[in-house]
């Protein structure tokens, strides 16, 4: 072959070769910068667990515990309240919490979703996209429903929750509202964060 | 050498300063291509002499694009992105900045103008049928634009860090979580941290200040060469490069860009200022519109605000996306088993039929098939979402009329426009209020008619009576 000929075979196996090596070069040197953007070492370590301090919660009343930067909420129902979570059996989706059994632990997986019915421990956030419901605890007729029970409303879609944080049939949010693990310390200490062993 | 083979600049409107500013030109020039740019971009680009009202949208977004960087420019020296000190730094700006007030209201009321502009410049696109070939490259470029300016919008309204800025973000990032499989890990990754918080806040203000904007200059670029490699279309739809003079080899019905048309963009920017300029000095949070009161909150992580909405911009996709719910997914089941039987029926050519039958069996098996296969209707409500914002690529290869322009389509086509411009409008609208039952109906109904405008484009545009179109422009 004369020196000036071109072996146009060789020339594209070597832009195909050179081409993938690249290629694959330059995916791999996204890796540290994608990489980066996941959630810092800091960030992790900052989901310790916390106490809550139910002592001096009145019955019918509501406290927020702030929990890996989630709200958590802890609500001391009284004798009326969790007769309409019995009542709203028949509204919500998931009436025993079976559908993604990660959001509510074994001890919790009770009609009234807890661990003592008198004590509701729930994450407060929407498992429709986030927002963190209000609480409407007082059983009568509202906008977004003729019959309302008591509960929570998420003003951002309308999903509505019982209140043992069971979601409505028909709503924009699939799932019940999470239960997180937590435990007492004493009757009147919560700590989240942390299963309940034994039970 | 070749730079110095290149004819000399001449000018003649500097009077004394002729000859000196003749030479700096020359000297430019046979090193740079400043008058062939000058002459293809400017003083002989020939556009059509018809433009009317609705081409001034176009030189006003640019005019808005270069507000914003130069006010966010002057507020990033300002603003501090930390959450401990977002809101402060804002109030900051707001109070003790010498015309710091004026620089960030410019730079708000901006935002919700920059929106107001991109789509009235779509609307005009809309009509006269601009999309069309040969502009299809120049309408995709300009949809990427208007994808970035809403990533751009979202990433900026996160950081004055108030309560709708907060949640705002917290249910966007939240959508990514509903796609099946790596949902929760994307959200994650996409926040840096497990819910919305300063790893959020300070990227949020990387892809504001650095990133988007340089995608957006080159995509700006990109839409203005597609747009003058093809030349522009007008309100009559016809292409004015079909007649030229034989002489010049100029379109007969073109006049240059410059003088014409920069003097007439020019009155576009004075008549448009002085309107910015009343809601800036008057109304600069436009009753909530511009500036939701909630943002004057600072963000708290453990409350949602009793009533959060986007933005303006945005509601018509939120609407959407708050439509689909578990009684919706029958009667979207059901659409996509109607179109089915439509392509079935109307189309010949039979890959197209078997392609439609299979996606329609896959979107069915997903939406009500068996219980365990069935997705969230959060799922196909984000589905629905995206859809809706890019659903408009798609305009170029489904209008099937023969002509380009409103003037010269039939009744069919009219009204489709009519029902979408009403449908967006309605859409946004329940957007910024609370959901209750008749307006979920409502903003259901409205989601068909939306989808319908495109999905059906290509039979009524094809059936419709259209008029024949002129020879040349009508003036």
């Amino acid at each position: 072959m004369a020196d000036n000929e071109l072996d146009q075979g060789k020339r594209r196996f070597l832009v195909a070769a050179t081409s993938v090596a690249g290629g694959i070069a330059g995916a791999a040197a996204a890796v540290p910068f994608v990489a980066s953007m996941l959630p810092s070492e800091r960030a992790k370590a900052a989901g310790a667990p916390v106490e809550a301090d139910i002592g001096n919660l009145a019955p019918g009343e509501m406290t927020r515990v702030e929990w890996r930067g989630k709200p958590v909420w802890v609500v001391r129902r009284t004798q009326e309240m969790l007769e309409t979570v019995k009542q709203s059996d028949g509204r919500v989706a998931d009436p025993k919490s079976e559908r993604r059994l990660e959001l509510t632990p074994e001890y919790a997986r009770n009609e009234f979703r807890s661990i003592k019915p008198e004590y509701l421990v729930v994450v407060g956030i929407c498992t429709h996209l986030g927002c963190s419901p209000v609480d409407k605890f007082k059983a009568q007729p509202e906008p977004f429903d003729a019959d309302w029970n008591g509960g929570f409303y998420c003003p951002c879609h309308g999903s509505l929750f019982d209140l043992a944080g069971r979601v409505y049939k028909n709503k924009p949010a699939p799932d019940n509202l999470a239960v997180p693990p937590h435990t007492y310390l004493s009757d009147s200490t919560i700590l989240i964060g942390v299963d309940q062993k034994g039970a | 050498m070749a730079a110095a083979e290149k004819p000399p600049v001449t000018i003649t409107c500097a009077g004394p300063l002729n000859g000196v500013l003749s030479g700096v030109l020359t000297w430019v020039d046979q090193r740079f291509p400043l008058m062939s740019l000058w002459r293809d971009h400017l003083a002989e680009y020939y556009a059509p002499k018809n433009f009317n009202f609705w081409y001034y949208f176009g030189s006003l977004a640019i005019f808005v694009l270069v507000l914003q960087i130069v006010t966010g420019i002057f507020l990033t020296m300002h603003y501090k992105a930390d959450a401990t000190q977002a809101f402060a730094s804002v109030e900051y700006i707001m109070r003790e900045v010498p015309g710091g007030w004026l620089i960030r209201y410019l730079h708000s009321t901006g935002a919700s103008f920059f929106f107001i502009v991109v789509y009235l410049h779509m609307f005009r696109g809309l009509m006269y049928g601009s999309y069309r070939k040969p502009r299809e490259l120049t309408w995709i470029f300009g949809m990427v634009i208007y994808l970035c300016l809403m990533a751009e919008a979202f990433f900026g309204y996160l950081l004055p860090w108030g309560q709708m800025s907060y949640w705002g973000a917290q249910v966007i990032v939240n959508l990514f979580d509903a796609i099946p499989w790596v949902g929760p890990t994307l959200a994650i990754w996409i926040r840096g941290d497990y819910v919305v918080a300063d790893a959020t806040l300070n990227r949020f203000f990387s892809f504001h200040v650095v990133a988007i904007p340089l995608l957006l200059l080159g995509l700006v670029a990109a839409h203005i060469m597609a747009l003058h490699e093809v030349g522009s279309n007008n309100p009559d739809g016809v292409e004015i490069k079909k007649v030229k003079d034989p002489k010049t080899g100029h379109p007969v019905d073109g006049i240059p860009f410059h003088p014409y048309y920069t003097v007439k963009d020019t009155l576009g920017v004075v008549v448009f200022a002085i309107v910015f300029c009343v809601i800036l000095f008057f109304m600069p949070e436009f009753g909530g519109y511009f500036l939701e009161y909630n943002n004057f909150i600072p963000a708290d992580p453990l409350k949602t605000p009793s009533h959060i909405a986007p933005v303006w911009y945005f509601t018509p996709y939120y609407s959407i996306l708050r439509a689909v719910t578990e009684d919706f997914m029958i009667f979207l089941a059901l659409g996509v088993a109607a179109y089915v039987i439509l392509i079935w029926r109307t189309l010949r050519d039979f890959r197209i039929k078997i392609a439609a039958a299979v996606v329609g069996a896959v979107l069915i098996f997903f939406m009500k098939g068996p219980e365990r296969f069935v997705l969230d209707p959060k799922v196909w409500g984000v589905a629905l979402m995206g859809a809706g914002t890019l659903i408009y690529f798609l305009l170029p290869w489904l209008d099937r009329s023969p002509v380009k322009s409103i003037r010269y389509k039939g009744p069919l086509t009219k009204t489709a426009l009519t029902l979408f411009v009403i449908a967006f409008c309605v859409l946004g609208y329940l957007g910024t209020l609370s959901v209750t039952e008749g307006r979920t109906y409502a903003a259901q109904l409205f989601t068909f008619v939306y989808f319908a405008f495109f999905l059906l484009m290509p039979w009524y545009t094809a059936m419709d009576r259209t008029k024949p179109e002129p020879a040349r422009v009508t003036g």
